[in-house]
């Protein structure tokens, strides 16, 4: 084989500047010079997901659940339908099932083949959840996993890991902290982190929020 | 394919790289590269599978050292170059050939605002009847095929239970080829944590999967 030949079969992106900065810049270049690109549409995707669309989707979700049995009902039965009830849907979150935690069940949610993720409600995912680290480690041991977190449940908690395998994404229902009672949704809503929707966290309590 | 993107279970990885007020975009270029590689996606040259696929396909030590946003760089040059949308010798001087036939505009902002909100359901209509039902159980194939699929090697030939039948969705070790959706029935499936990793696995837990019923025959004993 001769040079040439060899140097054809490498993957085509080995042919871009290695730097990552000049990499994506030459790549927008190339991509927006071809037609290909229009680059008003980067910056609405880039500003969408910046500023409209992350977990506070979610913490209404779980807000209104906490707040509406008749909506939690909703929610467990068709969570596609509830959420875009509340005006949540579309891409990565075109199916997607509500799973509730309870004094018995935690559950937590991963996806060791990618990194699915249920945009709609949750936005892009952290670092962490797209790491080796967790896609390895929290369907073997997650336990020792949660409590990297955290959060130790003791050994009478059932813990269910789901793997987003295919096109349904999960959301989890944390638990509703003790002492909220005289709480509004919205201040419900600030008790909902990000990662209590993930299942690597619970929400917060009133006191210490 | 059996590559390292099938992380499940894999042993030696160290603590999980948790970051306090973690920015939904470290840098800049993580958003343009996010956006560029969505937008690609409307030419409808590859589908989500497809796209998966590109990244299962870089070296396992390059997929292992680049970040997320690296991976996606990568993999929407590979798909670009291998679906005819750039030639190997624009990535390289990174200029549009002289002789490029002009293409049909790109979808722009408010193209891409409209379709956020609708996504790309996978979910279709077949005449076929489940095979199974909540309840069943099921033992996983032992191994599928080089190309694109979504039975982890860690959830090969073991035995579960059903949970879940989320109706029929496109099967993605076919459409990843673009040779058509090929849908089935999709189930979610219980495996204990015992029955995947041995006595030695933690207590009380289990790994609950969405898999295909071709990934799938009846362990339900008589």
């Amino acid at each position: 084989m001769t040079k040439k030949d060899h140097h054809d079969h490498d993957h085509a992106h080995t042919l871009l500047p290695s730097d990552p900065v000049l990499r994506a810049k030459a790549l927008e270049t190339l991509l927006v010079g071809k037609g290909l690109v229009d680059p008003a549409a980067v910056d609405a995707i880039v500003d969408t997901f910046s500023n409209d669309i992350g977990p506070r989707n979610g913490a209404h979700v779980v807000a209104r659940s906490w707040s509406d049995p008749d909506y939690r009902a909703r929610l467990l039965a068709d969570g596609t339908a509830a959420m875009a009830e509340l005006g949540y849907s579309g891409m990565q979150g075109e199916h997607m099932v509500a799973v509730e935690n309870s004094d018995q069940v935690h559950n937590v949610v991963v996806c060791t083949l990618c990194s699915c993720y249920p945009w709609p409600v949750l936005g892009l995912p952290p670092v962490w959840f797209k790491s080796p680290e967790y896609r390895a480690r929290v369907v073997r041991e997650p336990r020792a996993v949660l409590s990297e977190f955290g959060l130790e449940l003791p050994d009478d908690v059932e813990i269910r890991v789901w793997d987003s395998t295919a096109e349904i994404r999960y959301l989890v229902v944390p638990q509703r902290p003790a002492g909220c009672e005289a709480l509004d949704e919205a201040a419900l809503a600030d008790l909902v982190t990000r990662d209590s929707m993930i299942g690597t966290g619970v929400a917060m309590n009133p006191e210490t929020s | 394919m059996d590559s390292v993107h099938d992380l499940g279970g894999v042993e030696g990885f160290g603590p999980i790289p948790i970051e306090a007020d973690e920015p939904v975009f470290h840098d800049a270029w993580e958003g343009r590269v996010m956006g560029m590689r969505f937008l690609m996606g409307f030419w409808r040259r590859w589908n989500i599978d497809g796209n998966r696929h590109s990244l299962e396909q870089l070296p396992p030590s390059e997929y292992l050292a680049m970040s997320y946003y690296e991976k996606w760089a990568a993999g929407v040059v590979n798909l670009s170059v291998e679906k005819g949308l750039l030639t190997r010798d624009e990535v390289r001087t990174g200029q549009p050939a002289a002789d490029a036939e002009p293409l049909t505009p790109p979808v722009d902002a408010a193209g891409v605002l409209a379709f956020l909100p609708k996504g790309r359901p996978a979910d279709r209509e077949i005449d076929a009847a489940p095979t199974f039902a909540p309840g069943d159980v099921v033992r996983t194939a032992r191994h599928m095929h080089a190309g694109h699929t979504r039975l982890p090697r860690y959830l090969r030939d073991r035995v579960g239970e059903i949970v879940l039948h989320h109706g029929a969705h496109v099967f993605p070790d076919v459409s990843a080829t673009m040779a058509g959706d090929a849908p089935q029935h999709l189930y979610a499936v219980r495996f204990d944590g015992r029955e995947i990793w041995g006595a030695s696995a933690e207590p009380g837990h289990s790994v609950t999967a969405d898999l295909w019923e071709s990934y799938l025959v009846s362990a339900t004993s008589a």
